[in-house]
């Protein structure tokens, strides 16, 4: 009984058909299809995860159509593969799917009145290509998976406002150039290697002994410079914080926590599985480079959220910070810092979901994200803003949260592999992400007009009349998934132990230094 | 062999295949890249996405080697069905041939692969002119300069002014999904006539009439800016109390 792993792709893919095509006979059933077809992968995700982890090898493998893997380039036919580190993404990406499949009853209704089954479609698809990226064990399937999630993602986009469109201009173009790039890494992986299977491909480069080829180093080259263009790292991400402000509310609430976070599981997948740790590490010079490029990327993206005036603009600025953590955490090649990169992209996920869950409620009630108006709105919406500021502590890292967690590991793999500049850049961060939150809280709680002057009275007094503070809370479809959410950032939070412990065991595979690592 | 001009005859003689590919690519980057024109940045995408498939196509193929169909002598037609002599009909699976035998034969799995990516590229493709055609709509312009000038302009409205933008915005999609449908349909008529006239749609096309129009979009510019600070006051003060 292995085929859980495939109804995990195959359940949103059905609903996706049947959302675009009954659609046309009646708009009502989207929804509930949705939802069906979301529990049913959640389920097959979490059977997945439970027996990769009973599995003495932990690991669970399916051949597509039947094909063998006894040949020696391992791997005929399409592999899907779940490892530890695959089932806790898929648990992550499906779990996420679920939520925001959940809330976008009231959204979708109003954003995009009229086309809910494509919309129902498109959304349901990039659940499923999401999933994929996560489960295959092919380096070319990986390819048309993301061309999957990236092409429904544009879709999603574009139906927002006209700026949207614009936006999603440059997301295509990037997108494309991007996926192109890792296209063609995989083409010289396969003129070396002969076999598409990404253990395959490992196994031939040991075997075979091709640590100096220079085709497999421009093949390393060209892949990670498509992921890191596909993943918004620092210099290449002009195309995500348009997008996802502008994208109708329930696009950014799916892509915002997933695109980013999946493609960062591919890159580790990509270092460890396809390319391996010594190739990734040693016969290359990237371990150097990277880390600084990182501490750019931090900087950058931290301050240009500080000049953000938009509560959606801002978290989008955020995701790139954030992005910047897990990729050097993967680049101090240490073991912490891998476990803490692996942690971070499931919390983050939680986080960034609950943050953009709480955005766009608030979109739905005030019409505007913008700072201007969220004068008094703790006294109006408190659940939500509960929600909404869990999710922005975890970002900054208070300790019951699934955020301080990782960045604890994220530290500490700083510290023992000796990268002070990587550390001290995520102090500066975690400071600024301090002063981006509590500029919100002061906003929110308290009235202060433009030029940021406290209007109230204090003991109590906020300066606004009854008619402002009334309890105006969300619609229970909108609220119950933030709330969902963000305890599900402190459930994580509380039991990080069991999560890290499945991480190291799939870590454990590989040999990575525990201390300083480059000289 | 090449002791004289070797880096030439390997790039055009022994590489030409892959020299081609590599000058596509770039083609196709730096127009993605460089070019003003929505339209001509996806051209450049295609020749991208072309230059890759070519490379696929070249490592597939041998010199000498025919299509992966079985020749004749190794698995004859009529095998796979073939009928025994008492009437009953014996089917043979496919045979696996031996490694000295399959160095006749291309590799079939790049070409296959290449199927797969020029039906992602076409999709790419469509999606991304739809997308041109909307932005074309919604702001006249499939140039990307007067594009992003009227991003910016748009930016920083919202940014003033965002209650009343956004609540703007917004507001014709909660109406009734049928009334949505004429709705667009008549704001883009709207849009059609705010559209200064005829010369927009020809610039693209002709050069020369790029230093002529430009005055005439600063002046919009001006106009475009002192719409919204100029009018607001009389929208504001209803919409203001609404939300509270």
């Amino acid at each position: 009984m292995n085929d859980h792993i495939v109804w995990i792709v195959l359940f949103p893919l059905f609903g996706a058909v049947v959302c675009a095509l009954a659609g046309a006979w009646s708009k009502k059933i989207c929804y509930p299809v949705s939802v069906l077809s979301m529990i049913a992968s959640v389920w097959a995700s979490v059977r997945t995860l439970i027996q990769a982890i009973e599995s003495p090898a932990h690991e669970v493998s399916y051949i597509l159509g039947g094909w063998t893997l006894d040949l020696f380039p391992r791997g005929v036919g399409i592999e899907f593969r779940a490892d530890l580190l695959g089932a806790l993404i898929t648990l992550v990406v499906t779990g996420v799917g679920l939520i925001v499949t959940l809330y976008s009853k009231v959204p979708v209704q109003r954003e995009t009145p009229g086309k809910e089954p494509l919309y129902y479609g498109l959304f349901l698809l990039q659940i499923a290509g999401l999933a994929g990226i996560a489960l295959t064990g092919d380096a070319f399937n990986l390819y048309v998976l993301i061309e999957v999630a990236a092409l429904t993602g544009y879709g999603l986009i574009a139906l927002g406002s006209n700026r949207a469109a614009a936006a999603t201009f440059n997301y295509i173009i990037l997108g494309t150039i991007g996926a192109s790039l890792y296209l063609l890494g995989v083409g010289y992986l396969y003129l070396k290697t002969g076999t598409l299977n990404m253990v395959g491909i490992r196994e031939v480069i040991e075997s075979q002994n091709m640590y100096d080829s220079p085709a497999m180093q421009v093949a390393f080259v060209l892949v990670l410079l498509g992921i890191l263009i596909k993943m918004a790292f620092f210099p290449f991400h002009a195309w995500l914080p348009n997008a996802y402000c502008h994208a109708p509310t329930t696009s950014s609430c799916l892509l915002a926590p997933l695109v980013t976070k999946v493609m960062i599981y591919v890159m580790i997948r990509m270092v460890l599985t396809v390319f391996g740790v010594e190739f990734s590490f040693e016969s290359t010079c990237w371990t150097e480079v990277l880390p600084w490029l990182v501490v750019l990327a931090i900087v950058c993206a931290a301050v240009m959220a500080l000049a953000q005036r938009e509560i959606k603009k801002m978290l989008a600025y955020l995701i790139v910070a954030e992005v910047g953590y897990m990729v050097g955490g993967v680049w101090i090649y240490n073991y912490y810092g891998l476990i803490g990169s692996i942690f971070h992209v499931i919390s983050d996920a939680c986080m960034t979901l609950c943050l953009f869950l709480g955005a766009g409620i608030i979109l739905e009630k005030c019409r505007t994200t913008h700072f201007d108006g969220l004068r008094g709105l703790f006294a109006r919406m408190p659940l939500t803003m509960i929600g909404f500021f869990v999710g922005g502590f975890s970002i900054i890292g208070l300790p019951p949260t699934c955020g301080f967690f990782s960045k604890w590991y994220l530290i500490t793999g700083g510290m023992v592999s000796e990268r002070w500049e990587y550390m001290v850049t995520l102090m500066f961060s975690t400071m600024v992400m301090v002063v981006l939150f509590f500029r919100l809280i002061e906003r929110i709680h308290l009235a202060v007009d433009e030029s940021g002057k406290n209007l109230g009275k204090g003991h109590g007094d906020l300066g606004l009349t009854n008619e402002q503070t009334r309890f105006d809370e969300a619609p229970l479809s909108m609220l119950i998934p933030l709330l969902i959410a963000a305890s599900i950032v402190i459930i994580v939070g509380v039991y990080n132990q069991e999560v890290v412990d499945q991480i190291e065991v799939f870590l454990r595979a590989y040999d990575l230094p525990t201390g300083v690592s480059y000289k | 062999m090449f002791e004289d001009a070797s880096i030439f005859n390997q790039l055009l003689v022994e590489r030409l295949n892959y020299f081609i590919y590599v000058v596509l690519l770039l083609i196709g980057l730096w127009a993605m890249i460089a070019k003003n024109n929505l339209i001509k940045k996806l051209i450049g995408m295609s020749i991208f996405q072309t230059a890759i498939i070519l490379f696929y196509v070249s490592i597939g193929v041998k010199e000498g080697a025919t299509i992966p169909i079985y020749l004749p002598e190794h698995d004859p037609h009529g095998t796979h069905l073939s009928s025994e002599s008492n009437g009953s009909i014996l089917v043979q699976s496919p045979q696996v041939l031996d490694a000295s035998h399959v160095t006749g034969y291309t590799n079939p799995l790049p070409h296959v692969l290449m199927l797969t990516a020029i039906v992602v590229g076409v999709a790419t493709l469509g999606l991304a002119l739809s997308v041109c055609l909307r932005i074309y709509r919604a702001y006249g312009t499939a140039e990307e300069d007067e594009l992003l000038e009227k991003l910016e302009r748009e930016d920083a409205r919202s940014s003033t002014g965002a209650n009343r933008q956004r609540s703007r915005r917004i507001s014709p999609a909660r109406k009734k999904p049928v009334a949505a449908q004429s709705n667009r349909t008549e704001s883009f008529e709207k849009r059609k006539t705010d559209r200064p006239k005829p010369k927009r749609s020809t610039r693209s096309g002709v050069r020369n009439l790029k230093a002529e129009p430009s005055p005439k979009t600063e002046k919009k510019s001006e106009k475009g800016q002192n719409k919204p600070t100029g009018r607001p006051r009389k929208p504001r003060r209803p919409r203001e109390d609404k939300p509270r």
